[in-house]
């Protein structure tokens, strides 16, 4: 069980619904991916959109973590948090204030502004951040529920970047570490979880996959399997061989007869 | 009069409160996933039906995209 934000949770994957071709395909990978937690984004309304994805999440039974995507200031992101509190009557928040267009990456000071703020206000702040243990742990202290940094840029597909960060980010943190952005696929999404982050969080990976249900249940199928490779304990990783069939008891089998 | 609504001109008339112009929007009148902030205030839920558009006033109406 992971325990995140108050909840407990079954799964350890956080889906991102951006990306998904239909709403149909949005509900099957939900269902595939067996996850609990799903982002949405506040936008203007689109009259011309046909259904209504808060009808398809309520009925998947899937509890609804608003983003602040698209906010490139404190002020911005802790205004469409308030808003998506107002719409989904929700105090989570995926808080992201992004620093550059290109790579879409966490605004350091704007980010800890905002979470300061938006923690004051009840709000139950889940940031999207850089993988920097030291910005996680100042996220930390100012209450988030939880840190979620980035492997490498959203969408990009890259992995892990810096799995050496995360690794540290998760040795000092004391609330919950998602690691949010950059899976490209499953392997990524196990190393993870054997790196000891509590859950993951994936949008493009599964969305924009050939097949986006089966790459959910592939994704989902990682999770597991690197949660289970932390709990069992992975080796050590050695510079030289050592052997896994003993040496005693060879037999003889070279040079002539015994005399 | 006119207001701005999601950044379009519209046309509403006098006396129309929040709870009237979402439903012309085509949204439930519970309002179940729309927020609504005008003139960069956040109007709560439990205001629309009393709160009335202005004329000149930026409205935005906002609901779930995918997204994230």
């Amino acid at each position: 069980m992971l325990e995140l934000a108050g909840r407990q949770l079954r799964s350890r994957l956080i889906l991102g619904t951006g990306g998904f071709p239909s709403l149909e395909l949005l509900r099957e990978a939900i269902e595939a991916s067996g996850t609990e937690l799903v982002t949405v984004a506040l936008r203007r309304i689109d009259p011309s959109m046909r259904g209504s994805l808060v009808d398809v999440l309520g009925e998947a039974g899937v509890e609804l973590l608003p983003n602040t995507a698209g906010c490139f200031t404190a002020r911005d992101a802790v205004m469409t948090a308030r808003l998506a509190r107002e719409a989904f009557e929700t105090d989570l928040v995926k808080l992201e204030v992004i620093g550059d267009e290109r790579t879409l990456l966490p605004d350091a000071p704007e980010l800890l502004v905002a979470a300061e703020e938006l923690v004051d206000g009840g709000f139950t702040v889940l940031p999207y951040t850089n993988d920097d243990p030291i910005l996680a742990r100042r996220l930390e202290d100012v209450g988030c529920a939880a840190v979620m940094p980035a492997g490498s840029p959203i969408g990009s597909g890259i992995g892990i970047a810096n799995p050496y960060n995360i690794a540290l980010i998760v040795e000092h943190a004391r609330v919950p570490v998602v690691l949010d952005a950059g899976i490209g696929t499953a392997s990524d999404a196990a190393l993870a979880m054997e790196l000891g982050c509590d859950a993951v969080l994936c949008a493009s990976a599964i969305s924009r996959a050939r097949d986006p249900v089966r790459m959910a249940r592939a994704i989902r199928a990682a999770v597991e399997a690197g949660r289970a490779a932390l709990e069992a304990g992975r080796i050590p990783r050695r510079r030289y061989a050592e052997a896994s069939s003993p040496m005693h008891g060879l037999p003889e089998l070279s040079g002539g007869p015994v005399e | 009069m006119t207001a701005s609504v999601n950044g379009e001109p519209r046309e509403v008339p006098e006396g129309t409160t929040v709870t009237a112009l979402v439903v012309d929007l085509g949204l439930p009148a519970g309002g179940r996933g729309v927020a609504v902030a005008i003139d960069g205030e956040i109007v709560p839920r439990a205001e629309w039906g009393t709160r009335e558009v202005a004329d000149g006033a930026r409205v935005e109406v906002l609901t779930a995209m995918q997204g994230g």
